[in-house]
């Protein structure tokens, strides 16, 4: 047996012995997710933390970081195996995290030794929930005309400023932030700082979405105190860790156009709703055609998805391509939940039933709407692909 | 095994660029068909092709070959697409290498594709659009059988030494089993082609089989048994047009996102309008989730793995729909000098539709899928 064949038995049997029955369910909704963080709330399941916890002792919450910050220090291989038996077993995603798909990657590469062993622990343990400070009113897709300041103050820099959309505001318990430290340059005036949310002068309001849900918050600082040895890279430089760090955000997100491992919940929902004919084929034709040619893009997308992390591991990914996978990966997602709700027709418009799951399935539509905003809208993608990747004329 | 080339592939990709571009770029196609070339490909360039060693990409080693997989076979075919070589590299060496590896028919037709003398076509399609259901009869008479029906859009047909035909030796039509696979000489007696010029300028034959008889030996396989065959046939064909749209629709791309660098209206590069970079990059990502597809499925089918079926099926329709809005796209951005004959695009359009029908659409693809899911 190979070392990889080996690797996959262990990996299997430990999977199989350690993750909790209630973990290898399909989620029926964002409330099913485990953030962790200092405010998680375990009562209502209290495997989420046990499962977490084994997890993040194998340093599998983190699979592919360096052990001494927390991680598996698996191979790419070895990763790969991973996601496939956890996928193989339906487990669920042990600890969701912006710490893990967007800060850490962003330390890895530009944080000091201090602040690597500072925060990716935890982070990798699920402690410490974080959110992003990056969007401010009337800046929008122009993200470098953000206007929160940091002024210089002996050892520390004091904060200033409003952002919005900050995912999760309410609940994280730290945020990594863009500040702007000089106006002599839009790009190169802007510093990457790492903050507790209980500071002094720190506050936050929920938004109200159009989903009945509040993921989002308006946070503002008010003469928020913030040590300078928590600034990460140098000062005015920060556009290229937030640079970095957008590359991995919209990773995360193009991951939301992958069908969920186990069964096809669209193909399976339509079936039960509309029923089959006398030729085993979706009573409603046309509904069936265009199941069928939404599933030939979906698993085109999961090869591609595929091939994209592939390539990032090996450094053979263009540095734009991520702009690719976040623009076709949510326009993706938003076709799929379109198909739901024709698949379930009126059942997919309860919104407060028992029955629906509180809803579970038009809240989901209507908050799939956002994929094409957040983190960039599509346009903004489209425009990244044509300009550094086609390398088209301004 | 990665998603990507490796060092080998893409080695080969290298020669297969330099060589068909140019011994074979879209030039040598606009001269065969300015001369209405009556076998629409060139026999010296299947000699070279030959001598390069890409029509032993797919046979083994044991048998004098490469000994290599789809994945590698792709790569020409991806430099054929881009190019728009008329070449049987296609029906040859991947569909026909494929129906053949591994049978007795093996020792009699992989000597003369090894060397480029032999140019195998398909008759395996009885109507305008591809299906399942195979009508010609094969019935036994004396230590043989005797072949009766009709084929069409079988490429090269007019020409090919090998013909490769489905028919039925038991059943009805739609039956699954009861098809049987033939190699049948072009000299075989009461076979009459019919070869018609397509939109692309390619020829494809309607076929008519008025009693052929062939030896017993010249089944494929099983008697019967064919569908195996036959799915070796399609499997390798499929994902063979797949990487062959993926150059046509890479072509179109390239050839479009030059123009819009260079053609200025208003004063500026029509490159710089927002309204034509979002198109453009729209489908350079369709082009590369096709790709991804198209890579899958060759990998896949090299491993012989049980999910080749469907990643075929997605490749071949994925390729289909990013290709066909390659071209399109691309006659579309380039206007008026788009529609016109001396330019070349408008061959795009045209080699990229044939492509999309053969061996079935993206609209028989995905009905595969749904009836392979269960709806």
């Amino acid at each position: 047996m190979s070392d990889l064949e080996q690797f996959r038995a262990e990996t299997r049997a430990w999977l199989e012995a350690n993750v909790p029955a209630s973990m290898r369910e399909p989620m029926r909704g964002e409330g099913d997710a485990n953030w962790g963080g200092r405010k998680a709330d375990y009562s209502k399941n209290p495997d989420q933390k046990l499962y977490m916890d084994r997890m993040a002792e194998r340093g599998w919450t983190v699979p592919d970081w360096p052990k001494a910050y927390g991680g598996g220090g698996l191979s790419a291989a070895e990763a790969k195996i991973l996601r496939e038996e956890m996928a193989r077993l339906k487990c669920r995603n042990p600890l969701n995290s912006f710490g893990i798909s967007m800060l850490g990657p962003a330390l890895l590469k530009y944080g000091t030794e201090e602040q690597k062993l500072e925060h990716l622990p935890r982070i990798a343990r699920g402690e410490i929930r974080w959110c992003q400070g990056y969007s401010e009113p009337n800046a929008g897709s122009d993200l470098a005309g953000l206007q929160t300041s940091a002024v210089s103050d002996g050892d520390d820099y004091i904060v200033n400023g409003q952002k919005v959309w900050t995912s999760y505001a309410d609940r994280a318990d730290w945020i990594f932030c863009l500040v702007r430290t000089s106006k002599e340059s839009k790009q190169g005036g802007i510093s990457f700082l790492l903050f507790d949310m209980d500071s002094p002068g720190v506050s936050t309001k929920p938004i109200l979405l159009i989903s009945g849900y509040s993921p989002f918050c308006e946070t503002f600082f008010d003469n928020v105190r913030v040590p300078k040895k928590n600034r990460v890279h140098d000062e005015n430089k920060g556009w290229d860790v937030a640079k970095y760090l957008l590359g991995h955000e919209r990773e995360m997100i193009s991951g939301m156009g992958l069908a969920s491992p186990g069964g096809n919940p669209l193909i399976e929902g339509a079936i039960a709703t509309i029923g089959l004919d006398a030729q085993s084929r979706l009573a409603d034709p046309i509904l069936r055609a265009q199941l069928a040619l939404f599933e030939v893009r979906s698993k085109a997308f999961s090869a591609m998805s595929e091939r994209f992390i592939d390539q990032l591991k090996a450094g053979q990914a263009h540095p734009a391509q991520p702009s690719m996978m976040k623009y076709y990966g949510t326009e993706l997602n938003k076709d799929r939940h379109e198909l739901i709700m024709a698949s379930g027709g009126s059942d997919t418009l309860e919104w407060e039933s028992e029955r629906s799951n509180g809803g579970a399935k038009p809240r989901a539509w209507l908050r799939t709407k956002a994929n094409s905003i957040e983190g960039g809208t599509s346009e903004v993608q489209l425009n990244i692909i044509a300009k550094r990747i086609l390398e088209l004329p301004s | 095994m990665p998603l990507y080339l490796n060092d080998e592939q893409t080695m080969l990709r290298e020669s297969a660029q330099q060589f068909v571009s140019e011994a074979a770029p879209v030039s040598h196609m606009r001269a065969l068909r300015d001369a209405n070339d009556a076998t629409g490909f060139s026999r010296d360039l299947w000699k070279q092709f030959a001598e390069m060693g890409f029509t032993g990409i797919l046979i083994p080693e044991a048998d004098g070959g490469l000994g290599l997989g789809h994945v590698e076979a792709g790569v020409v075919l991806e430099e054929i697409g881009r190019n728009l070589s008329p070449s049987p590299f296609l029906t040859t060496a991947v569909a026909a290498v494929a129906a053949l590896n591994g049978t007795a028919q093996r020792e009699r037709w992989f000597p003369g594709i090894l060397a480029g003398e032999t140019v195998a076509a398909l008759a395996i399609d009885e109507r305008a659009k591809h299906g399942d259901a195979i009508g010609m009869k094969a019935e036994r008479s004396g230590n043989g059988f005797k072949l009766t029906g009709a084929k069409q859009f079988v490429a090269h047909g007019h020409v090919a030494d090998l013909l490769i035909v489905a028919a039925r030796t038991a059943g009805s039509p739609e039956d699954h089993d009861g098809v049987t696979l033939f190699a049948v000489s072009k000299d075989a007696a009461n076979l009459t082609a019919d070869p018609q010029r397509l939109a692309d300028a390619s020829l494809a034959a309607r076929m008519t089989f008025d009693g052929v008889a062939v030896d017993a030996d010249a089944v494929i396989g099983e008697v019967d048994g064919g569908r195996a065959v036959l799915n070796a046939l399609l499997g390798a064909g499929r994902t063979g047009a797949a990487a062959e749209m993926l150059g046509v629709g890479g072509g179109a791309m390239d050839m479009t996102v030059q123009y819009l660098k260079e053609r200025k209206q208003f004063g500026v590069l029509i490159g710089s309008f927002q309204a034509l970079q979002h198109r453009a990059a729209h489908l350079y990502s369709e082009l590369e989730v096709a790709r991804a597809a198209v890579l899958k499925a060759q990998q896949l089918l090299d491993a012989g793995d049980a999910k080749a079926d469907e990643a075929v099926s997605v490749a071949k329709a994925m390729a289909g729909m990013a290709s066909t809005l390659a071209v399109q796209e691309g006659v579309q951005m380039h206007g008026g000098i788009g529609m016109t004959d001396e330019y070349d695009i408008g061959f795009y359009m045209k080699r990229g539709r044939v492509l999309a029908e053969l061996f079935g659409d993206t609209n028989y693809h995905a009905d595969a899928l749904a009836r392979a899911a269960g709806y």
